[in-house]
């Protein structure tokens, strides 16, 4: 099973939190072609390989952090700072 | 593909050639069905299936092998029914006895809630073809006598809906009957040949790049599976479709015969036997997207509390098998078939947890995609352009999956 590492409370089994999805890029202005906004809802980039993505502590701490994980080993890499 | 088996299957392998009219990318069961189907029906047979490891090494040999059509939108059950039909008359049809025996499926309901969407669904179903009707309890128990109506004291059973087509068949003589007879009529299969990289010429594909050499095509055609995302990525293309692993596990063999499906909308588990005799138990895929084909023993103790809940007898049985496969799992848990927007660039995808079922249709409809270049009716409202139209097909709650 996965262990991830909360900022708050440290290694905890994956069950206990909640996927949050790929860092977004948020689209900057609302003049934004139509195109990025159905990107920016819908698509995935969905990398095979280090991914930053946002995870939610839902049994502990209920914050959001943001994690760094390979794909393809499915483990977490160290902190992003 | 093991040897042995080998021996027992009709396969003819041939020699490359530098170019074909249709390049498939993936022999698993919608590639292979689908040149199958091109050969067969539109008598299309300059075909390549290019297959990275050997056919059915990916999701067709890792599914659950459950075949039913009882979604919650219409274009998906009439979808699926159809598949099932097609389905029924496969061993006829290609000659080879594919394992199929068809079961009925009980999902079970815990909570008012759950029996309210059951209901409706059920009646949804039954309007678009799918048979499928609600059954007490105590009826579920006389379909199902080793069920417990008590789940175990923790997850009482307040009715369940009875999907009575629903069936199972061996999932690599799927794969096995298609290649089979594709193969017959002069289809070219290729192991062993990883795509790495797409053709162009100006805005079209052209083909594609393997590591056995380029290879040109009129059409090329992405059936892959979890790692469809790295093939559209060479044509530009963005998918609304996550790699999850799924997992799952067999037991050693159940003598007294157990010849329904069970599964939980609720509990996100289901249960079937295989024609040894093993029970095959599988569940929701993992949380976190993931390319690791790793199975976890966490898995194993969620999925077998809660199964043995329903039915006590499984505590008796040890596990055998498990083992973990890799979905491509659309934004709106609908599959993605049809063109990508770019030329001469086909793609069948977002089949997550439910591409079993739908070999037989979504290779008949892919074909006759490729064949006339006219969209079928039956694949029209699971075009990739819909998310841009606003037409997503949101079908999470008939998918088993979380």
């Amino acid at each position: 099973m996965l262990w991830l590492i909360c900022p708050q409370c440290g290694r905890h089994p994956i069950d206990e939190f909640a996927f949050g999805g790929e860092m977004p890029t948020v689209p900057d202005r609302i003049t934004d072609p139509d195109e990025r906004d159905v990107d920016y809802v819908w698509m995935f980039d969905n990398v095979a390989g280090d991914t930053i993505e946002r995870w939610f502590h839902h049994a502990g701490c209920r914050r959001w952090h943001t994690a760094r994980r390979n794909t393809i080993t499915d483990t977490v890499l160290p902190d992003l700072t | 593909m093991n040897e042995f088996v080998e021996t027992l299957l009709d396969l003819t392998w041939h020699e490359p050639k530098n170019s074909y009219d249709v390049v498939i990318i993936g022999g698993g069961g919608h590639g292979l069905a689908t040149a199958y189907y091109l050969a067969t029906r539109h008598g299309i047979t300059n075909v390549a299936v290019v297959e990275a490891n050997y056919i059915g090494s990916g999701n067709s040999g890792r599914n659950t092998t459950i075949i039913r059509a009882n979604y919650g939108i219409p274009e998906a059950i009439r979808f699926y029914q159809h598949s099932l039909d097609l389905y029924s008359s496969l061993e006829e049809e290609t000659g080879c006895w594919i394992m199929h025996s068809t079961k009925g499926l009980l999902w079970l309901a815990h909570t008012e809630t759950a029996m309210r969407a059951e209901r409706a669904r059920c009646m949804l179903n039954t309007a678009c073809g799918a048979e499928t009707v609600m059954v007490t309890p105590e009826e579920a128990k006389t379909i199902c006598p080793q069920l417990d109506l008590s789940g175990g004291g923790r997850y009482p059973v307040h009715g369940a809906s009875h999907h009575v087509g629903a069936a199972t068949a061996r999932h690599d003589r799927v794969v096995w009957a298609y290649a089979q007879g594709a193969m017959r009529q002069g289809v070219h299969v290729l192991q062993n040949t990883p795509v790495t990289g797409l053709l162009r010429d100006g805005d079209r594909i052209t083909g594609v790049q393997t590591a056995n050499g380029n290879i040109s095509a009129g059409i090329v055609l992405s059936a892959v599976g979890g790692n469809v995302t790295r093939i559209a990525d060479h044509a530009g293309v963005r998918l609304p479709v996550r790699t999850h692993p799924l997992q799952a596990f067999v037991t050693n063999g159940y003598a007294q015969g157990f010849d329904k499906i069970i599964s939980d909308t609720e509990l996100f588990c289901y249960v079937s036997q295989t024609a040894r005799g093993q029970m095959l138990i599988g569940a929701e895929f993992d949380p976190q997207p993931s390319y690791s084909r790793q199975s976890s023993f966490n898995f194993l103790q969620s999925c077998s509390s809660k199964v043995s809940h329903l039915l006590p007898f499984l505590k008796n049985l040890r596990i055998l098998r498990q083992w973990t496969g890799m979905c491509d799992v659309s934004a709106d848990f609908s599959p993605i078939m049809g063109h990508t927007g770019v030329d001469g660039l086909l793609i069948t995808t977002g089949w997550g947890t439910w591409g079993f079922k739908a070999i037989p249709a979504g290779g008949e409809q892919m074909a006759e995609l490729i064949a006339t270049g006219a969209v079928p009716p039956l694949l029209q409202p699971f075009a990739l352009d819909r998310f841009g139209r606003d037409h997503a097909l949101a079908d999470q709650g008939s998918t088993g999956t979380r």
